[in-house]
């Protein structure tokens, strides 16, 4: 038989998942395996809300990408400039084409800071940060290490983001790093969002909700930003309403990379078109996504991407002996939410059930209880690091957690009647 | 879920006012759902209205941003029209459900 190829376009978290799980499953004499990436690091993203608080050192959050490729997978190292999806091929920015079989697009997604009028001008990494990316968090750093106190705005322009706590975590450690340093009555926090309560979730954004006020962490919900005044130091919404800062910890506009928008198969945030419970593109049989890059209603996060792996892995086999895909991913998610003082939250949700109360993963053991903060839940959060670095994204399995939610040992009953009416809603879920 | 009365016709509403068919829905409906926003209605607003409905029949998920690159409406004028939170207060009016934020 002729060799066949599978190209996997992206390194991060879910690319290299995919090419860990591939390759144990495909006979390396029928299946050639490519993985492409522009970058030599592969960051651990969720260490970047601890980077600015100096939790974490920056050497703990990056390693080199090809320590993660398995042996018997060849990887590029090139910038991907388009997919021409009519003749199976992707040419790369050397000039340079692949020939694929089967694709899989991991490209994930990337801030805009552009996409706000005002925010990426001179006063960016100056009184204006982010840190959803290694840049910005360590400036950021820098800048804490130094500031001396005013208006902290903590801000999300546009939904969808990744790790969609992740700014609200943002705003409760910076709460906790103001008291350690003994200055916290000189910070005014305020967390500044385009949803209508702290989360989107109902149930959790209430709990959240009441932490924020705990820690006197003003709440501005319904804020769509339309442009940054860096003249008056002012954060100015559509309906004319403003904020003022000192400091602007914003998370600007999350997109798929650009590549998908030069290959015309994206939509408005070049987020690729995806089958929400088989994971293929709903643009040609032989591309599948995974991770941020797709669009399908779940949170975009690294822990959702592993349950996908598992299943994208099983498809894909399926997908090359011809039988019917396997149509069982349910939107699981669960995250860490740092409440600060060493403290965490655990939430698990799926498509339909919200974020409840009861304990994870052992049903009424835990040792995590969700939505309850507790030390050990802090320390769960902490040894995520440990486990994405050696067992997630090299594909191993992580014991107890499945890919599909299981609802034994959570408090479900009392969601049902917000579940029923979130299912009505769902076809208006972006 | 709760009965209302607007324009005269009893309609099924959800208990944030929205309406649960939009079979129930017609004009006056949502003219008098809009005096309730404060909203006096134009045909600039019906335009953005049936936009909204069409949108919702072909299962198009809705964000400010969508409605912003539709070439219906600009962002800015879309507050205008309805001031506060529009894609709520529109889609209230339009007898369409609550858009969900992202996850
Ligand atoms: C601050 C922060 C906190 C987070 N916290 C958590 C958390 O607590 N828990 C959790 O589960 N998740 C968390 N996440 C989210 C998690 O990091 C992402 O969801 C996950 O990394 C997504 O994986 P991915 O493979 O889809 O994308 P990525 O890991 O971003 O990988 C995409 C890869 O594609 C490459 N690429 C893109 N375009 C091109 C191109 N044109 N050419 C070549 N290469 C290209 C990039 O270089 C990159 O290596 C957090 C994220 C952030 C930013």
């Amino acid at each position: 038989m002729k060799m066949r190829n599978l190209l996997i376009l992206g390194a991060g978290t879910s690319g290299t998942m995919m090419a860990n799980h591939l390759r144990k499953k495909l006979k390396k004499n029928d299946w050639n395996i490519t993985i492409v990436d522009k970058d030599e690091t592969h960051y651990y993203q969720p260490g970047f809300l601890f980077l600015p608080f100096d939790i974490y050192k920056p050497k703990q959050v990056k390693k080199s990408i090809d320590k993660f490729i398995p042996k018997g997978v060849k990887l590029i190292r090139e910038k991907i400039d388009r997919i021409d999806k009519d003749l199976d091929l992707v040419y790369l920015q050397d000039g340079s084409k692949l020939h694929y079989d089967i694709l899989i697009i991991a490209t994930g997604v990337d801030i805009q800071p552009e996409e706000v009028e005002g925010l990426k001008g001179d006063e960016w990494y100056k009184s204006i940060f982010d840190f959803y990316t290694y840049e910005g968090a360590k400036q950021l750093r820098d800048k804490l290490r130094k500031w001396e106190g005013g208006k902290l705005v903590v801000h999300i322009c546009e939904m969808p983001i990744k790790c969609p706590v992740a700014p609200l975590e943002f705003a409760f450690l910076a709460d906790s790093y103001f008291i350690n340093k003994g200055m916290r009555e000189k910070v005014d926090i305020s967390y500044v969002t385009p949803m209508d309560a702290a989360f989107t979730k109902p149930i959790a954004a209430k709990e959240l909700g009441h932490l924020l006020k705990e820690k006197n962490i003003k709440l501005i919900p319904n804020f769509n930003i339309e442009s940054v005044d860096s003249d008056h130091n002012k954060i100015i919404d559509y309906g004319g309403a403003e904020v003022e800062y000192d400091l602007l910890v914003t998370v600007p506009t999350n997109m798929g990379d650009p590549m998908i928008e030069r290959s015309g198969i994206g939509d408005d945030l070049n987020y690729v078109p995806t089958d929400k419970a088989t994971l293929q593109t709903k643009i040609k049989d032989n591309i599948f996504a995974i991770g941020d890059a797709t669009n399908i209603p779940a949170s975009k996060a690294g822990s959702v991407a592993h349950f996908e792996s598992e299943i994208l892995t099983e498809n894909i086999l399926r997908y090359i002996e011809g039988e019917a895909l396997k149509s069982s991913f349910d939107g699981h998610a669960n995250c860490f939410v740092e409440t600060g003082h060493g403290k965490a939250i655990l939430i698990d949700f799926n498509y339909t059930h919200e974020p409840v109360t009861g304990t994870f993963p052992l049903p009424g053991v835990g040792p995590l209880r969700l939505l309850k903060e507790s030390h050990m839940n802090h320390m769960g959060k902490l040894a995520f690091r440990w486990i994405y670095w050696n067992m997630l994204i090299k594909g191993k399995h992580i014991p107890f957690v499945s890919a599909e939610m299981a609802t034994a040992g959570k408090d479900i009953d009392k969601v049902e009647t917000i579940v029923d009416k979130k299912i009505k809603e769902t076809t208006t879920i972006h | 879920m709760t009965e209302k009365i607007y324009a005269g016709t009893p309609v099924s509403c959800n208990d944030e006012g929205y309406l649960n068919d939009l079979e129930q829905w017609n004009r006056e409906v949502g003219a008098d759902i809009a005096s309730e926003e404060n909203i006096e209605m134009s045909e600039r607003h019906w335009e953005v209205i049936t936009f909204l409905q069409n949108q919702y029949r072909n299962e198009i998920p809705l964000t400010i941003r969508k409605v912003g690159k539709s070439g219906v409406v600009t962002i800015k004028e879309f507050y205008s029209l309805f001031p506060g939170g529009p894609l709520k207060k529109a889609s209230r009016i339009a007898g369409i459900p609550k858009p969900v934020s992202c996850i």
